[in-house]
């Protein structure tokens, strides 16, 4: 039988141990960023933003275009995955059990565990090869495919909190179902909708592998749907994996603007959230 | 949609396993001029990246999925939470710029030496040979940053779910607050964890971009973690744009079935586990 001191000794050095992988885990974090400012915000200038990518060898340039993409990008896939997910998601919360709301569910879970790539493949079967190119078309059906699971998810949590009575009142009323849906449930629940549908956008934003063969990435400027188009994650990758230590530099900063974009729609999207709901819903 | 998907790529994949048959789960040859293609080291380097992965991110997530559930200050559980929900955010280029230009010199020149010569563990298989810097060690390090976000998160909601009496209980009886946790706690939270590391495998099978900068993308299978490997999301990443006759492109969708089938089975294998502690938990 051991002691009771060596039992409180362990208990210590196990707690401590939690605090040390606590500290662990939040390291990479603080050093990914450290290095992204640091390597990033001297490349960082109004050129970047404002200039188009130079050929190999010239100095400065930027990602006008790439930026812009991502943009567009974005644009598309909101088109489509924000009204499918959000239908989605009113669906599954006002028949929540019945036996297709199970089957919808369970499918959108597997949505979205599905491999960004095996996505890229899916768009690229259907929306590339049939045509014959690449387009930004597809790679923002690409991005709104992966966002409609996680839209879908965040409606039906936030429609789940709003109470019955709201329903029961707008149905004694006369409204018909589908009213009592739209303009009391929804319109109750939009702003945790909104919070879901930016955290969706922000985990898109960065998506890469979807866009490899649907987007393809543009060294041009370009704005329309039907041709290839830039995104600033594919130009990050591009200039990574060059030789070149000038695009090495613009990949950095690149990055930077990535990741500003993602963390600044992710904290207002937890703000808005924690304001309103007193707890963070993810 | 999902079923559209699953359609859509066996469809695709069907003429390379028609063709090719069982040969491109065992091969080991990738040879796109002579069209044989064996996708094995692909398959093999998935799984080892991942398991790689697991082995890191397990005790570091679920310590601090433990030490924010039960031991952290009220003042610092909010941001350690933050903190390492941001991880999930981080796209996974911004990893894979990271992974090359930071974390594979420190690998190369520190890390895998230290493990190799200093630990001695050069003389078992797994960390013999020169080490190179864009290796399976390297993909799987990053991959663990990457799945921790998930596996810290679901692990965190299961033992958070544990109800209060059984901590009581346990204290009562006169347990350590570290029996407390190992005795009392962890046994009713186990398949959730469970399921939360393997919701973590889900993700590090899938993840492309971070993995294709820095695994080093050579198809062979090495005992060594020190050496580079391939993934099969890297293998279609690489090549499917380039991908010039049919069969190549047939056999990289089926590469892409392949991934299809063993995501789709770990991650129901995973839901199933965490449903279980919630249904458990509604009772």
């Amino acid at each position: 039988m051991r002691t009771a001191r060596s039992r409180h000794i362990v208990s210590g050095g196990m707690i401590g141990l939690t605090y040390v992988a606590a500290a662990l885990a939040t390291l990479p974090l603080l050093l990914i960023l450290l290095h992204l400012v640091r390597k990033g915000a001297s490349s960082l200038s109004l050129d970047f933003f404002t200039r188009m990518p130079q050929p190999v060898g010239e100095m400065g340039g930027g990602m006008a275009n790439a930026i812009v993409g991502t943009l567009v990008l974005i644009g598309i896939a909101s088109l489509i995955g924000l009204p499918v997910g959000i239908g989605a998601g009113l669906y599954l919360a006002e028949k929540r059990s019945t036996k297709l709301a199970h089957i919808v569910r369970f499918l959108s879970d597997v949505l979205n565990g599905l491999p960004s790539i095996v996505v890229g493949i899916f768009a690229w079967e259907f929306l590339v090869k049939p045509v014959g190119h690449f387009s930004a078309l597809a790679g923002g059906i690409a991005l709104g495919t992966m966002m409609i699971p996680l839209v879908t998810r965040t409606t039906e949590e936030m429609l789940k909190v709003v109470p019955n009575s709201l329903r029961e009142a707008a149905l004694a009323l006369g409204y018909q179902r589908w009213r009592t849906s739209l303009s009391i449930v929804l319109r109750t629940a939009m702003a945790g909708i909104a919070t879901g549908a930016l955290v969706a956008v922000a985990r898109i934003a960065g998506e890469t592998a979807p866009l490899l063969f649907t987007a393809f990435g543009n060294q041009f400027w370009s704005l329309s749907p039907g041709q290839p188009i830039a995104a600033l994650p594919l130009q990050i990758f591009t200039y990574a994996v060059s030789p070149y230590d000038e695009w090495h530099r613009l990949a950095w900063a690149g990055a930077l603007v990535l990741i500003a974009m993602v963390l600044v729609i992710s904290i207002l999207a937890r703000v808005a959230t924690r304001s309103r709901f007193g707890a963070p819903v993810d | 949609m999902v079923v559209a998907i699953a359609i859509a790529i066996f469809a695709a994949a069907w003429p390379a396993f028609a063709k090719l048959g069982l040969s491109i789960l065992t091969s080991s040859d990738w040879d796109v001029a002579n069209r044989h293609f064996g996708a094995a080291p692909a398959l093999f380097g998935t799984l080892v990246s991942s398991a790689v992965a697991l082995v890191i991110a397990t005790p570091l997530a679920v310590g601090v999925a433990i030490f924010l559930s039960e031991f952290s200050p009220a003042w610092l559980r909010s941001p350690v939470a933050f903190l390492v929900d941001l991880l999930a955010a981080i796209p996974s280029v911004v990893y894979g710029l990271w992974g090359i230009f930071v974390l594979i010199p420190i690998m190369r020149d520190h890390v895998m030496p230290f493990m190799r010569d200093t630990l001695h563990l050069g003389s078992t298989p797994l960390f013999t040979g020169p080490a190179y810097g864009p290796s399976m060690l390297t993909a799987g390090v990053i991959l663990a940053i990457m799945c921790l976000p998930s596996i810290s998160a679901v692990s965190r909601e299961v033992l958070l779910a544990v109800p209060r009496s059984q901590r009581e209980a346990a204290l009562a009886l006169g347990a350590t607050r570290w029996e407390m946790i190992r005795d009392a706690v962890i046994p009713f939270a186990r398949s959730g964890i469970v399921g939360g590391i393997i919701l973590g495998l889900g993700r590090a099978l899938g993840e492309t971009m971070a993995v294709t900068m820095v695994i080093g993308n050579r198809p062979e299978i090495s005992a060594s973690l020190l050496a580079p490997g391939y993934t099969m999301a890297s293998l279609i990443a690489n090549e499917f744009s380039e991908a010039t006759n049919d069969l190549h492109l047939s056999a990289l969708m089926a590469v892409g079935a392949i991934l299809f089938v063993i995501t789709l089975i770990v991650n129901a294998i995973a839901r199933w586990l965490v449903w279980g502690v919630a249904r458990e938990k509604g009772k």
